[in-house]
């Protein structure tokens, strides 16, 4: 046995699209320890809401991350409707809904190519890439916007879709499903990709529950915890939503559970089209929320559970804005993933959380 | 080194972007936008790269690693701001903790705006880069015959 030696991992590195900093206790080729560094990317944007009214923070809330962007718009928007009591028209919150599950799909896609980039199947990466092009397309389409959309306000949504649109996206999302089939047939049963995800940074049930996993990272170790069982929102109007399950707990069984919970996603945009309700699409919201109000949410994002809290103080500024963001509560569960990990295998494990760095340190 | 003005390779670094450029910047890279065709190259390594992107604005922890990247990359070297956080500092551009756009670590020779930026405008930015390119490498041959 050598030494242990401590190897650096980004924060500038091929793998990571974003800035996070690793040391990694190395033994041999066997990792130790993992010792994350994070702060890169801190900008402290929750400051902002004492120079942004509620209305304005909206923005700045769509900006927490570019990937989950109409989730965090909407997220904040829910919170704030509910610290001053707005009911928002139905059809705005089927609309919501249905953007936020093509956000989904589209933050999916994306992750599987980058997962894809990160063990040299760069020709897999391209074809999801390319057809995340096209989910693309209906957001350009519906909102104006690629990633940014801001077509949430408080009090509803700002563009509507008609039926044109609606078909049109029925349309694309048909033609999306047999060329992702054809993704999902690489991921799951190409043998080079497998030998690079089976078996590989395991975590137990135990484990995950232990440290507070949450999304699709928690979903592959068993444990069921999507917060769209909560069924706030658009997602009342599912006939009914069970959520994707495997209890692996290693890197295949995180691929697996996102590259279904697509096909799911898809299924669910078509069960709302079918039953969009017809009437406004925003309600007009004045006034300023109580002084000491407190509201709490619970969003699903595509990296898992989001929570946020607002605290109004008698004034259109709130007293204070907390988000508590998927990939800073799964940070520990990587941790623990890495520990005995081959070296080349850091990078699988590392992406398999969906790590979303601006998310966690805002 | 004028093989580098028609395959230039890239570096993409997220100051403290929040994903919106940098997904852009490789959504240019890949089939929809597919700057490879020019020749455009992404690499992880500082050292093969002639064109630096960088997203997002420049923040106490972060403007160490840009300069370093950049201190590592061999001359002649352009550096684009993609996006309106790494041109100004944009929507956080009074954050505590956010210094500015990345021309306060590292001289940026072409800005790309928007929020997040285009693939277009990321495109147009990196043909302007390769203009830039070629004038610097010419520049450095005449300087090392006068030397």
């Amino acid at each position: 046995m050598g030494k242990a030696t401590v190897i650096p991992f980004g924060p500038q590195h091929p793998v990571l699209p974003e800035p996070l900093h690793l040391d990694l206790v190395v033994e041999d080729e066997k990792v130790l320890e993992a010792i994350p560094q994070i702060g890169f990317v801190h900008r402290g944007l929750e400051k902002l809401v004492e120079t942004r009214d509620y209305n304005q923070f909206i923005y700045v809330a769509e900006r927490i991350c570019g990937i989950c962007a109409f989730g965090h718009s909407m997220g904040y928007a829910e919170t704030v409707e509910r610290l001053m009591g707005v009911q928002i028209p139905p059809r705005a919150e089927v609309l919501r809904a249905i953007w936020h599950e093509l956000s989904r799909i589209h933050s999916h896609v994306l992750w599987m190519g980058l997962a894809a980039d990160a063990f040299g199947f760069e020709s897999l990466f391209m074809h999801c890439w390319r057809l995340r092009e096209r989910v693309l397309d209906v957001f350009e389409k519906t909102t104006g916007g690629r990633v940014i959309f801001s077509v949430v306000k408080v009090g509803g949504v700002v563009r509507d879709i008609d039926e044109g649109q609606f078909a049109e996206m029925k349309r694309v999302l048909e033609g999306i499903k047999s060329d992702y089939r054809q993704i999902c047939n690489a991921f799951l049963k190409d043998a080079s990709v497998k030998n690079r995800t089976v078996g590989v940074g395991y975590l137990s049930r135990e484990d995950a529950l232990e440290l507070s996993m949450v999304g699709p990272f928690a979903r592959a170790s068993n444990v069921n915890n999507d917060a769209r069982m909560l069924r706030n929102g658009g997602y009342a109007y599912l006939e009914g939503f069970e959520p994707i399950l495997d209890d692996q707990g290693d890197c295949y069984a995180r691929v697996k559970v996102r590259a279904l919970e697509v096909l799911q996603s898809i299924d669910i945009i078509e069960e709302l089209i079918s039953k969009v309700p017809q009437g406004e699409i925003a309600v007009p919201v004045k006034g300023s929320p109580a002084d000491g109000a407190e509201s709490s949410n619970v969003v699903e994002q595509p990296r898992g559970e989001c929570y946020y809290y607002a605290r109004g103080n008698g004034t259109k500024f709130l007293d204070r804005m907390r988000m508590r963001t998927p990939t800073s509560q799964n940070l520990a569960g990587m941790v623990k993933a890495l520990e005995g990990c081959d070296l080349a295998d850091v990078n699988m494990i590392v992406l398999t959380i969906d790590p979303c760095i601006s998310c966690t340190e805002r | 080194m004028a093989f580098a003005s028609k395959s230039p390779w890239v570096i993409h670094y997220d100051a403290s972007s929040c994903n919106g450029c940098d997904i852009e910047v490789l959504a240019a890279l890949c089939p929809g936008f597919d700057a490879e065709r020019f020749g455009v190259i992404n690499t992880g390594n500082p050292k093969h790269a002639d064109i630096f992107l960088v997203t997002g604005s420049v923040n106490e922890r972060n403007i160490s690693v840009i300069k370093e990247i950049y201190d590592q990359m061999v001359e002649p070297k352009v550096v684009v701001a993609c996006g309106i956080c790494a041109c100004t500092g944009g929507i956080f551009h009074d954050c505590y903790n956010v210094i500015g756009g990345v021309d306060k670590a590292i001289p940026v020779d072409v800005y790309a705006p928007g929020c997040a930026v285009r693939p277009e405008a990321i495109i147009d930015a990196v043909v302007q880069a390769v203009g830039i390119l070629d004038e610097k490498s010419k520049a450095l041959a005449a300087a090392r015959k006068g030397a």
